[in-house]
């Protein structure tokens, strides 16, 4: 779990820098090059973490989730503010009081807005972006959208308002995640 | 000083092992539904500001606070977060509601802690970094060294120890929310096992689930709402050495510091003959004992007599947890103190039930953040 | 109605990519050098708050403890707050609320972040920020929120990147005169618009580094602040805001959280006209559409409108209304909640007319400073005068 890797400081730190003719006066810090620091120049203490946790769904993202495995987007509605959300909550957060109840929307929606992502989550460089896409789906109230990929599409016709629907996983394949809809594609 | 700060309303859940049919979200709902009714207002319109007690790590999300106004009622409201205990939590909202520019606050504090499935990989990332993690200790380590100096430097024997668990956990059995109530006998002890010695496993207070809401009010408002209030004496909160190589291992010093900066407020000269009733962390037994010298409601050398002869239990003369505390309602990480605090304005409204004692106008509770911190809220009430 | 409270004190370290030091000696540089900066002992501090982002990066679980002894927190009442990106800003609202409660004549209040300790990339911390059943496993970077919500504002008032960019441009320019600054630049707008793309509409050149560093003031009540110094910084207002938590269901072209943030202090600070009254300003920059998003929230103009003031030269340092003439987020650095405090620290100096080279050409007595956190959901403000 632990690793302690200790090596000696050999290359010299870069000091202060000279005091400049602007407040702070002195400005304290000393920053290490890549090449002090990728080369063990200075002592690291490494460390993997062990925090492992297992989220209880709830009421409103467990029957959400029990939905997308028969194929259907479920949301919930409020009387009150009459509107119809997705993702679906056990409350409404304008009201604070209860949901009504809840209704199947369709799986198709419209690009709210959109990126052509080229790095991964941890930052690795790729050469076919990801085009994660805020998607207003049809049967929501207006402007209730919510976060997916695009697929599918040439990433240079991507654009604001266009119609997309989703794309399953196999019935079989689908285990009650988000990601039993593999990505949206244009209608 | 400014107005005086009333408690207009409390929430709880029940606090259970494992909560598998509710998220985090809807747990902190019911308790804030509750809490709400029970103060008789709406937090959308009548809340001025919010604060909710969380640590990323325990929820396992980074930036938590981004997912905690909806269920409170405080999506698009003076809302914020800190990392402290729910009486830190406390102690935040006196702050603001005596700038004057707010009229009323909430509290919330919850535990999530079935869902955390390595909870000592997780602890053990609070210790520190450099020179102590690479040591791979349980946290529980430290709890060890400092039972071993309290007790061997006060003459603190084994079954004063587990003399708070037993009281502590039977005391639970009769309130409703509690958690971990069991009916021990100090014979029990003969069996615990062994965790970090002297520490054993039966010494260590367990995690529960459960959310609770405080809904807090400046004397003019609360003279608005409905219900009778509770009055806020004092906060007081102090941190001591966060570092294990240079703190004091018999007396947490920061605990007596906190305890006189709320002593000074609310006006109390002679702590251990003026509360009626003690509500003190007991994360781990000895803590307890730690705890009360610190405070000064009990003397180094008959703090765990009194505790064997029972003048610390419901029907003793200064009865301490009577809620159960950690060891009887469950360990509740953040929420901890805050549990305490719900029982405690429980008892000043007599509405306490069964735990209910037959005089309740004046109570201190108190919270510790855990190993490995040197961390502590104190406050005190008054009905 | 509560006290008045004042800065008094302002000290900051360098802001680098990786730091030797570790949290709590950045913690320790930034104290010592805010109580130096006005005579003060930490005896003469009743209690300290401390800001610091996600415990992910520095790999410290309850990292505000960790931090306690580093940012003077050693037997005294301290506490942390918390709101995200929006730390830095709020957290001199904490203190504001620490002294005007007339519980404490003084606080101290320190802002570190160290997020090179995370590896590889600190980027990939933040992939716990998002929603775990529902997000998490579509593997989001944190970058998707910043595009969507750029890409959002752009098409709604038909804006190009270069409209964009002149912001990127300004900042890392103004950071030239910064001591601190981590990443300043004579760049162009070329220069940004031709940068990798890291998340379409995003660019390399659009976003702020990650960085360690730490920033500290000193807040004190007016009997205390008078004694102290003679020219104290008045902290007029303070506001704060937070919106709901379902992101994808809020309208991004518009940050409604920094708006209802800045009525709040702006009442306070007895500011209605904040056009007007406002003389230079210190948004959020984590990214440069950021700081034009934030000036329409802060009202400083219409909406859709600063892209304008920025192409007029309105918000240069030698502008009507100077913004970030620090040099921003995306010219000195971003180490989260010490890169809000940073911008307290500039206002601070620009309010005394101490800003050196930095100085704005116009005479300005109220300054505002905000950040911006979460899931693009919390407004922090501050109005500061002098």
């Amino acid at each position: 779990m632990a690793k302690s890797k200790v090596q000696s400081l050999k290359s010299k730190v870069h000091g202060p820098r000279p005091v400049p003719d602007a407040p702070p006066y002195g400005p304290i810090a000393t920053g290490l090059s890549d090449d002090d620091f990728k080369h063990g120049k200075v002592c690291t203490t490494r460390w993997t973490h062990d925090a492992k946790y297992a989220w209880d769904r709830g009421v409103a993202i467990g029957k959400y989730l029990a939905g997308l495995k028969r194929g259907k987007i479920l949301a919930v509605t409020c009387g009150s503010c009459n509107r119809t959300m997705v993702p679906p909550r056990a409350f409404c957060e304008w009201c604070f009081k209860p949901i009504d109840g809840w209704t199947e929307i369709k799986d198709t929606g419209v690009i709210n807005t959109f990126s052509l992502c080229y790095v991964t989550w941890d930052v690795k460089r790729i050469t076919e972006p990801l085009i994660p896409a805020v998607i207003e789906i049809d049967g929501a109230s207006k402007g209730m959208g919510i976060m997916h990929l695009l697929g599918e599409v040439d990433p240079k016709q991507v654009k604001r308002g266009m119609k997309v629907k989703a794309v399953w996983k196999p019935a079989e394949e689908r285990e009650g995640a988000i990601t039993d809809i593999l990505y949206w594609k244009p209608v | 000083m400014s107005e005086r700060i009333a408690v207009v309303g409390i929430g709880a859940t029940q606090f259970r092992t494992i909560t598998p049919d509710v998220s985090y979200k809807e747990l902190m709902f019911d308790a804030a539904v509750r809490a709400y009714a029970d103060a008789g207002i709406n937090p959308r319109t009548e809340v001025d500001t919010f604060v909710t007690c969380a640590e990323d790590y325990i929820e396992g999300t980074s930036i938590f606070d981004e997912y905690v106004p909806d269920q409170l009622g405080a999506a698009l409201r003076q809302m914020h977060t800190i990392t402290g205990d729910g009486l830190h939590g406390i102690a935040t909202a006196v702050m603001q509601l005596r700038t004057g520019r707010f009229g009323t606050a909430v509290v919330e504090a919850h535990s999530k802690a079935s869902n955390m499935l390595t909870p000592d990989g997780i602890a053990a990332c609070a210790q520190d970094p450099v020179t102590v993690r690479p040591l791979c200790l349980n946290s529980n380590f430290i709890a060890g060294l400092e039972m071993n100096r309290f007790c061997a430097e006060n003459g603190i024997t084994r079954d004063q120890c587990s003399a708070v668990a037993v009281k502590n956990r039977s005391n639970a059995l009769v309130n409703p929310i509690a958690g971990q109530a069991a009916g021990l006998s100090l014979d029990d002890f003969k069996y615990a096992k062994p965790v970090s010695l002297p520490l054993t496993d039966l010494d260590i207070a367990q995690p529960v689930d459960g959310a609770i809401v405080i809904v807090l009010a400046t004397e003019s408002k609360a003279k608005e709402l409905r219900g009778k209030p509770v009055w806020l004496t004092g906060a007081g909160w102090c941190n001591g050495s966060p570092n294990l190589e240079t703190r004091d291992w018999s007396a947490p010093e920061y605990v007596t510091k906190a305890a006189k900066m709320a002593y000074g407020q609310a006006g109390v000269t002679d702590p251990r003959h003026y509360f009626d009733f003690a509500e003190v962390d007991d994360t781990y037994t000895y803590k307890e004992l730690q705890h009360l010298v610190a405070l000064g409601l009990a003397s180094p050398c008959d703090v765990g007599l009194n505790t064997e002869q029972g003048k610390t239990a419901r029907n003793g003369k200064r009865p301490v947890n009577v809620s159960g505390g950690a060891l009887g309602m469950g360990y509740m990480y953040e929420a901890s103190g805050l549990a305490r605090f719900y029982c405690a304005v429980q008892q000043l409204r007599g509405e306490a039930g069964a735990m209910q004692l037959p005089k309740a106008k004046t109570a201190i509770v108190q919270a510790w953040r855990g190993v490995p911190t040197a961390s502590t809220a104190v406050i005190t009430l008054a009905a | 109605m509560g006290n008045r409270v004042a800065i008094v004190g302002v000290g900051m370290t360098k802001f680098v990519r990786r730091a030797l030091e570790t949290g709590k000696e950045l913690s320790w540089l930034a104290s010592k050098m805010a109580l130096d900066s006005c005579g003060m002992t930490m005896n003469q501090i009743d209690s300290v708050v401390m800001g610091t982002a996600p415990d992910t990066f520095d790999g410290v679980h309850m990292k505000g403890e960790y931090l306690s002894d580093g940012a003077g927190g050693f037997g005294k009442p301290y506490m942390r707050g918390f709101v995200g990106g929006g730390t830095g800003v709020f957290s001199v609202a904490q203190g504001w609320y620490h002294v005007a409660s007339g519980m404490f004549d003084t606080c101290l209040v320190v802002c570190e972040e160290k997020m090179s300790t995370f590896q590889p990339h600190a980027q990939a911390a933040f992939v716990t920020i998002f929603d775990h059943i529902i997000e998490r496993p579509l593997k989001p970077n944190l970058l998707w929120i910043f595009a969507l919500e750029m890409n959002r504002y752009m098409t709604t008032y038909g804006l190009r990147k270069e409209d964009i960019a002149r912001v990127a441009v300004k900042n890392k320019t103004n950071a030239l005169y910064h001591p601190c600054a981590q990443i300043a630049a004579p760049v162009t707008v070329e220069d940004v618009l031709n940068s990798e793309v890291l998340a379409w509409p995003v660019q390399r050149l659009d976003v702020s580094p990650v960085s360690d560093g730490a920033v500290a003031v000193i807040l004190a009540n007016e009997s205390v602040a008078r004694r102290v110094t003679d020219k104290p910084v008045w902290v007029e207002g303070c506001g704060w805001a937070l919106d709901t938590a379902y992101w994808t269901n809020r309208d991004l072209c518009y940050p409604r959280y920094v708006e209802e943030a800045a009525r709040m202090a702006y009442k306070m600070a007895g500011v209605t006209d904040p056009r007007h009254q406002i003389h230079v300003a210190e948004p959020y920059d984590p990214f440069d559409y950021k700081e034009l998003h934030h000036m329409e929230g802060l009202m400083l103009c219409g909406r859709g409108e600063a892209p304008q003031l920025t192409a007029d030269g309105v918000t240069a340092r030698d502008g009507e209304l100077p913004v970030c003439p620090s040099g921003g987020l995306l010219g000195v650095g971003n180490p989260i909640a010490a890169a809000g405090l940073m911008k307290i620290a500039e206002l601070f100096w620009q309010l005394r007319g101490e800003a050196g080279k930095r100085q704005i050409a116009r005479k300005a007595k109220r300054g505002v400073a905000q950040a911006w956190g979460d899931l693009m959901q919390v407004g922090t403000v501050v109005v500061l005068g002098v």
